[in-house]
């Protein structure tokens, strides 16, 4: 990624959505960013990466990463948690913290199991993310092009950070594409 | 081998009334109870749920204050179920971060069941592979008085303490369960906005 492309003014979001998202995430005020990575994730993951301003966290589960955002609230910082579909399943008791404290939450969720799955381990998580979520409290976005889905970030950061709710933004895995092997 | 243990209260009074104007976390249970038991503050924030968050709490909270330093009690069974925090949290690491788990080898709120560390599980040693600044286990309070001076020095990363506790259930000291109320008086302390 250099920094050409970065600054570009004409940009597809059909495909350059990452790097949109990453400047709606920074003017949104997000100075944390911890992750479990996906290959959706991977574009957003370098530019945290190599941004000075922002501290990255590499996740061993991804309801660390619940907590790590809490704390950072707790600190006057705002975080964004990225995963995949498969970890949503591995937060939900870490979301009774964000959940019962009213602490603001923001996670985006690369889907698998819902549009051109090859991998059938993936469809009974994948199916069960919307519903698990809302099961313990967090409310629920999802998009599905790269236009809808910068836009629906940008304003679930506003829910999350000036109203403190806990916010989980589904990026489809029709936007994402087919994986590649 | 030794097997001598501390007052768990005594132990952690020590370390609150040393802390300065450290942060505390407090993991689920009985830490919460000792810490809110040692006096009420600010800048105390108690889990009463999200077990194995404790640790992780304290790491956002450290690299969102990078001048103060963090201070996490938890218990063995809280740090157990966040085995992988430790490998988190080595990676990150803060400088302002200590990590006191209060080890009495047993999941005391729901029982009394016996816990892996009492079975070979020393998260002193856990802490120093994954590459902590520095861990050690404690068993008595004069090894405490002595930590104390040593949580004042800096640190080149994050630190873990064991401290091995008495398995007892003592009278409980309950911090408020209002979440909501904790978070807001916590970020006042800190000047943050409120809601």
């Amino acid at each position: 990624m250099s920094a050409a492309e970065v600054i570009s003014e004409d940009r597809d979001l059909a495909t350059e959505w990452p790097i949109e998202l990453y400047e709606t995430l920074k003017s949104a005020g997000i100075s944390q960013m911890s992750y479990v990575p996906d290959a959706g994730h991977s574009t957003l993951i370098r530019l945290f990466s190599a941004d000075p301003d922002v501290v990255t966290n590499v996740l061993t589960t991804e309801e660390e990463g619940i907590a790590i955002a809490a704390g950072a609230w707790l600190g006057g910082k705002r975080g964004v948690v990225l995963m995949q579909s498969s970890g949503v399943g591995n937060c939900i008791n870490m979301l009774s913290l964000p959940v019962h404290a009213r602490i603001p939450l923001l996670v985006l969720v690369t889907m698998r199991g819902e549009w051109a799955e090859f991998n059938p381990w993936q469809v009974p998580m994948g199916q069960a993310t919307e519903s698990a979520l809302k099961a313990i409290g967090v409310t629920v976005l999802r998009a599905e092009s790269g236009p809808d889905l910068v836009e629906t970030v940008a304003q679930a950061a506003t829910m999350a950070f000036d109203a403190d709710q806990q916010i989980a933004v589904l990026i489809g895995q029709r936007l994402l594409g087919r994986k590649k092997w | 081998m030794t097997s001598s243990t501390m007052d768990r209260r005594a132990a952690v009074k020590k370390l609150l009334d040393a802390r300065g104007d450290a942060l505390v976390v407090t993991g689920l249970g009985s830490p919460s109870y000792d810490v809110h038991a040692a006096g009420d503050r600010d800048d105390n924030y108690y889990l009463w749920g999200a077990m194995g968050g404790a640790a992780l709490v304290g790491l956002g909270l450290a690299q969102a204050q990078p001048g103060r330093q963090v201070m996490v009690i938890t218990g063995d069974g809280e740090q157990l179920m966040a085995f992988g925090a430790l490998a988190t949290i080595s990676v990150a690491r803060p400088r302002n971060l200590d990590v006191i788990v209060l080890d009495n080898q047993h999941f005391g709120e729901t029982g009394m069941q016996a816990s892996h560390t009492g079975r070979g599980i020393a998260f002193d040693k856990v802490a120093s592979s994954c590459g902590f600044a520095e861990a050690a286990e404690l068993r008595t309070l004069d090894e405490v008085d002595s930590l104390c001076g040593r949580l004042r020095e800096s640190a080149e990363g994050p630190r873990l303490f064991v401290l091995k506790i008495s398995a007892e259930n003592l009278p409980r000291s309950l911090p408020p369960r209002d979440a909501v109320e904790v978070k807001n008086r916590f970020r006042r302390h800190l000047g943050l906005a409120t809601c």
